[in-house]
């Protein structure tokens, strides 16, 4: 299992576009995901709960993994979100 | 039971009620058996495939016009649709409740956008949209599209429904329609002018009408009144027989003016040309006697289809009603999207205030791919008849200037590849936008002709949503700030010698016939079912003597002196 906080840098956040980017990613891996922003936990495979979170510019989220591919993931994920989603 | 609304087109029906429901996002909640789990649940899977498939398609079809960053948005409806959180909450609930697939589907998405209510920032909070948007669709594929539809009407309905969309309308093009009531909607609500253009009565802003009427109920709707009985008794339904009969003879009293030229009583002619919606209506503008074509709208080509229509198609659709009307003009405007016309394959975020939003040459502008298309088939329809292109919905000059960048732009393109077009056909701006109506001497300078859109100078110049039942009585075509703008209309095209046309509402209500003469218009379009009243009037009018009224009328501060003035003149 991984537990790891990551912190979004895109200037608009997780809205509709990089959120589908999000789940196209971690539909791809077996392992389950958690997105965690403060209380809020929602899974990482649905673009609904990621949208819920309303995760703007610089919000911290703690990602949390399990399964056999959960390295993989981790690595795809924070790529994603140091390359801002392809957005700028 | 008589049920009194707004009159929105003339005319007495008598026949049986179809009530179209509205489309709210309620079903009704079923138990359902232990035993149908295994089948409901199937039932929901197929609706998401089948929801999936068809916004693969409308993405497709998009994708042809669209940038990619357009396109992702599809991709964001496509990844809630297949949102394996949503689909495993309407599974369990299916499941564990025992509910029907439909009801399990509203609850867990009514709960989902619950939470998006409650976000703050505003872009997030708007995504809850987005996910009822989603719902709506796979529901509709859930319920197996089975909402009655206009092509189920049968014969001598009237149509009863909360609101008629553009859609909606258009699908009823159809000889079984004989009247329309609606809950919602005012005199120049969409409605109203699909139901003058297919000359049969509407009464709208009803409230409740559709609640009062069941299916097949025999109804008399009397446009001429605004008045709608549902199951009269039988005198009633023998005096409003009498009526009809009554009517029908006026109608033919009027048709006497079809051949007669329109000349003021002392010999100024005026030009009646007729708006249209649909190339269809060409037939009834030209046995109407109007002059032309006055207004061609062209939405009807980008509505109620799965995707945008080819340049050959828009081409051939103007290239008909072009000949047809010829040697007389067809001033075609160009798209008008936006607004209450949205497009399933295009805008998909629904915007809080869409008649002050993206629409019109807004979009066009934005958009220079998707105007580019219908300027090149304008421009090759232009060969073929007498044609006239206006822009809809400019503010000012600058917005004028840029669509004749791209209008230029275009004939380049043609002209480098050796097609034909009109080089001399008049390009004109509609006014209404109080903005424009007010820097209207600038704009005179640079279009070949000017077109007064009342219905939004109005609702724009009044602050008063003309759809909305509740101020729909200060919709005021006699306020003083709206005669005024238009004087001066008028008067700044008069002065660059540009022609003044008015294409609104308000130029097909014969009771404003005289007053707009006096105010110096010599170019009238209207609904085609209008023409012959106005041409009544036109006959009628003594030109110096409405000169006279219209000048007291314009510093007439007291609005029932105003009101009576006008109405003194009626039938003169």
């Amino acid at each position: 299992m991984i537990r790891k906080t990551v912190k979004i840098k895109n200037k608009l956040g997780l809205h509709a576009r990089p959120a589908s980017l999000f789940v196209q990613t971690t539909s791809k891996f077996k392992s389950e995901i958690k997105v965690l922003k403060d209380e809020q936990e929602v899974d990482g495979k649905s673009i609904m709960g990621l949208m819920m979170l309303a995760a703007g510019n610089g919000t911290e989220l703690q990602i949390l993994i399990d399964g056999i591919d959960e390295n993989e993931l981790i690595t795809a994920i924070e790529n994603l979100i140091e390359r801002k989603f392809d957005e700028e | 039971m008589l049920f009194k609304g707004i009159s929105a087109s003339s005319g007495i029906a008598i026949g049986k009620a179809f009530v179209i429901e509205s489309e709210e996002f309620c079903p009704v909640k079923k138990i359902i058996a232990k035993d149908e789990v295994k089948k409901e649940v199937e039932k929901f899977r197929k609706a998401i495939s089948d929801t999936k498939s068809e916004l693969e398609k409308i993405k497709t079809a998009a994708s042809k016009h669209l940038g990619k960053k357009h396109i992702k948005l599809f991709d964001a409806y496509l990844f809630i649709a297949d949102d394996p959180v949503l689909k495993s909450e309407v599974v369990s609930k299916i499941t564990k409740e025992l509910i029907n697939a439909e009801y399990a589907l509203y609850e867990v998405i009514e709960a989902n956008a619950k939470v998006f209510e409650k976000i703050k920032d505003q872009y997030f909070r708007e995504r809850g949209n987005d996910i009822y948007d989603v719902g709506k669709k796979i529901m509709k594929h859930l319920t197996g599209m089975h909402k009655k539809t206009l092509a189920d009407v049968g014969e001598d309905s009237i149509v009863f429904a909360d609101n008629l969309t553009p859609t909606d309308t258009l699908a009823m093009k159809n000889e079984n329609v004989i009247g329309f009531a609606t809950n919602q909607g005012g005199k120049t609500s969409h409605t109203a002018i699909m139901a003058q253009a297919m000359e049969i009565p509407a009464v709208v802003g009803m409230k409740n009408i559709t609640s009062n009427v069941n299916h097949n109920d025999i109804t008399i709707i009397d446009g001429n009144e605004g008045v709608v009985i549902v199951k009269p008794d039988p005198d009633t339904l023998e005096n409003y027989r009498r009526r009809i009969k009554n009517y029908k003879n006026e109608v033919k009293e009027l048709s006497q003016f079809v051949n007669v030229p329109a000349v003021t009583s002392d010999g100024k002619k005026i030009i009646v040309a007729a708006n249209i919606e649909i190339p269809d209506e060409v037939r009834s503008v030209i046995s109407s006697g109007a002059e032309g074509i006055g207004l061609f709208r062209t939405e009807y080509l980008f509505i109620n289809r799965p995707e945008f229509p080819s340049e050959q198609e828009q081409f051939e659709s103007y290239q008909t009603v072009v000949e047809k009307v010829f040697p007389n003009p067809v001033i075609i405007r160009t798209i008008d999207l936006g607004g209450d016309k949205l497009l399933p394959y295009f805008n998909i975020n629904v915007e809080r205030n869409p008649f002050m939003g993206l629409r019109a040459i807004r979009f066009c502008l934005k958009y220079p791919e998707i105007f580019k298309i219908q300027l090149r088939a304008i421009l090759r329809a232009s060969v073929f008849g007498n044609v006239k292109m206006m822009y809809p919905m400019i503010s000012g000059v600058d917005e004028l200037r840029a669509a004749n960048v791209i209008l230029d732009e275009v004939k380049r393109e043609l002209k480098s590849k050796s097609v034909q077009f009109d080089e001399k056909m008049e390009v004109g701006v509609m006014i209404e936008i109080p903005s424009a109506a007010l820097t209207v001497d600038l704009l005179s300078k640079e279009a070949d002709f000017l077109s007064i859109g009342t219905n939004d100078l109005i609702q724009y110049t009044l602050a008063v949503d003309r759809v909305n039942e509740y101020v729909t009585h200060l919709y005021d075509p006699l306020h003083l700030s709206v005669i005024r703008l238009l004087k001066n209309i008028v008067d700044a095209g008069r002065k660059e010698g540009k022609w003044v046309s008015m294409c609104g509402e308000m130029a097909g209500d014969p009771s404003y016939t005289e007053i707009l003469l006096g105010l110096g218009l010599e170019h009238l379009s209207m609904g085609a079912a209008s023409v012959l009243k106005v041409k009544k009037n036109i006959t009628k009018t003594n030109l110096s003597a409405a000169k006279k009224i219209t000048d007291e009328i314009l510093n007439e501060a007291n609005r029932d002196i105003l009101i009576q003035k006008v109405n003194q003149r009626k039938g003169h």
